[in-house]
């Protein structure tokens, strides 16, 4: 981020003088993002463009820019938080998906759900991580451990997201 | 004996009417139960859209082609348990059984049993899984991610696969569809994938297991809502025939009314005619 101011204010100081000369180019004049963000019931962002995207995936948590590698990842329950051209940051809870980043800067983020995280309630999600720790504790079967420690990775990613 | 005739052709087109007028009724209150599961269907359908196309963004940017391979092709055919709908469940199988013909080495998964009723005479070899209670509720995500779950347990091993189903275009008007579906290893052999960042078969196994979902979840809501308008149309037609039925029935009713009353009024004065003659 102090990379990207820097490169502005240099262009500024430069821009009056060097304009023929020199077409410096910084983060700021690359090329946009275009982001859809969409689950199976709902559309977030449907072909839009952004300036920033940070998601939480099982490859460690990263942050999108335009010209972005491309890449495939698979995300974690956590919050995506993306940042919106007008400098306005949105922040929403995924429980599971894909994300895809290809050649042409197009972002594809396939949430199986996806709510914004100011309409989480912190108790329920604290109930809910009580919940699944006694489930895995009676769980029985492989499976049965599996899916309460799902549950566990999920509602902890929720009670960090209300906090 | 002509006049018995008379009364018992007009007892068989009263109940020939009564029954006309009743299959008029239940159609028209099937067109309404349509059209209410339609509007919701095309709710949840604009809304699903962005998400099911963004679903097969990355098969048409990374240029992934089928396997070159021998393991046979892999249907997915989407259609439901009901009928009374068009065209919607006999376009699918059409196209199913075209392309078993074409190619003997298919698998077919049916979502719905109407389409397994098409293809169960010649080719019940073919049909690898069927999925049933298709159509009552609109369809969860939940759903998808069970039937591709299925699949995926089942080892099922293709070359080249495909989704069927029919998208939606206007209340009007569907088109039957076809969605690819890639095995891993043709993403893994992909020309383009390369130029994706540190991949490992981990991520590509499960990017394509929840995408087989993602895809499934899309095609079925296209299908529900292509169903629903169809069965609209359809039971609007039928209400539409029924009612002239009707109308060319009571014409009918009508003149065999008053040919029997005329039949007896003749009687009648003929037979009393004859008394005066007689005095």
């Amino acid at each position: 981020m102090e990379r990207m101011a820097l490169t502005r204010s240099a262009l500024r100081l430069f821009s009056g003088r060097f304009t023929q000369a020199c077409q410096v180019r910084g983060y700021a004049d690359a090329p946009s993002m275009s982001l859809t963000f969409a689950a199976p019931s709902q559309v977030l962002y449907n072909n839009i463009s952004v300036k920033q995207i940070d998601v939480p995936s099982f490859s460690g948590s990263f942050g999108i820019l335009p010209a972005h590698v491309p890449t495939l990842a698979v995300l974690k329950p956590g919050v995506v938080t993306v940042f919106e051209n007008d400098g306005s940051t949105k922040k929403f809870f995924v429980s599971s998906g894909t994300v895809t980043i290809n050649e042409d800067s197009t972002v594809q983020l396939l949430a199986e759900e996806a709510v914004p995280v100011d309409t989480l309630d912190i108790s329920a999600a604290k109930e809910l991580l009580a919940q699944s720790q006694s489930q895995l504790a009676s769980a029985s079967s492989e499976v049965a451990k599996a899916e309460a420690e799902i549950s566990i990775e999920v509602s902890e990613a929720l009670v960090k997201a209300c906090e | 004996s002509q006049q018995v005739r008379g009364m018992a052709t007009l007892k068989m087109i009263s109940i020939r009417l009564k029954s006309v007028k009743n299959i008029q009724k239940i159609t028209q209150s099937m067109k309404m139960v349509s059209a209410a599961k339609y509007t919701k269907a095309e709710r949840e359908l604009k809304l699903a859209r962005p998400y099911g196309i963004g679903a097969q963004e990355f098969y048409k940017k990374a240029e992934v082609k089928d396997e070159e391979g021998e393991k046979g092709q892999l249907i997915i055919a989407v259609s439901s348990d009901r009928g009374l709908c068009g065209a919607v469940h006999s376009s699918i199988g059409r196209i199913v059984k075209t392309d078993i013909a074409a190619n003997p080495n298919t698998k077919v998964v049916t979502v719905g049993d109407k389409v397994r009723n098409i293809l169960q005479r010649l080719y019940a070899k073919n049909i690898a899984m069927v999925v049933t209670e298709v159509g009552r509720k609109p369809a969860v995500f939940g759903d998808a991610a069970l039937v591709a779950q299925s699949i995926i347990n089942s080892g099922i091993e293709f070359s080249k696969g495909k989704i069927l189903f029919n998208a939606f275009r206007t209340v009007v008007s569907f088109r039957t569809t076809e969605m690819p579906l890639y095995s891993q290893n043709a993403v893994a052999n992909a020309s383009k994938l390369p130029v994706y960042d540190s991949l490992d078969s981990d991520v590509i196994q499960s990017y394509t297991e929840f995408s087989l979902a993602s895809l499934l979840f899309y095609s079925m809501k296209e299908n529900a809502t292509s169903e629903q308008s169809s069965r609209m149309t359809a039971m609007d037609n039928a209400s539409k025939n029924a009612g002239e039925m009707i109308d060319k029935l009571t014409m009918t009713f009508n003149r065999t009314r008053q040919a029997v009353i005329t039949r007896e009024l003749i009687e009648i004065i003929s037979g009393a005619a004859a008394l005066e003659t007689k005095n």
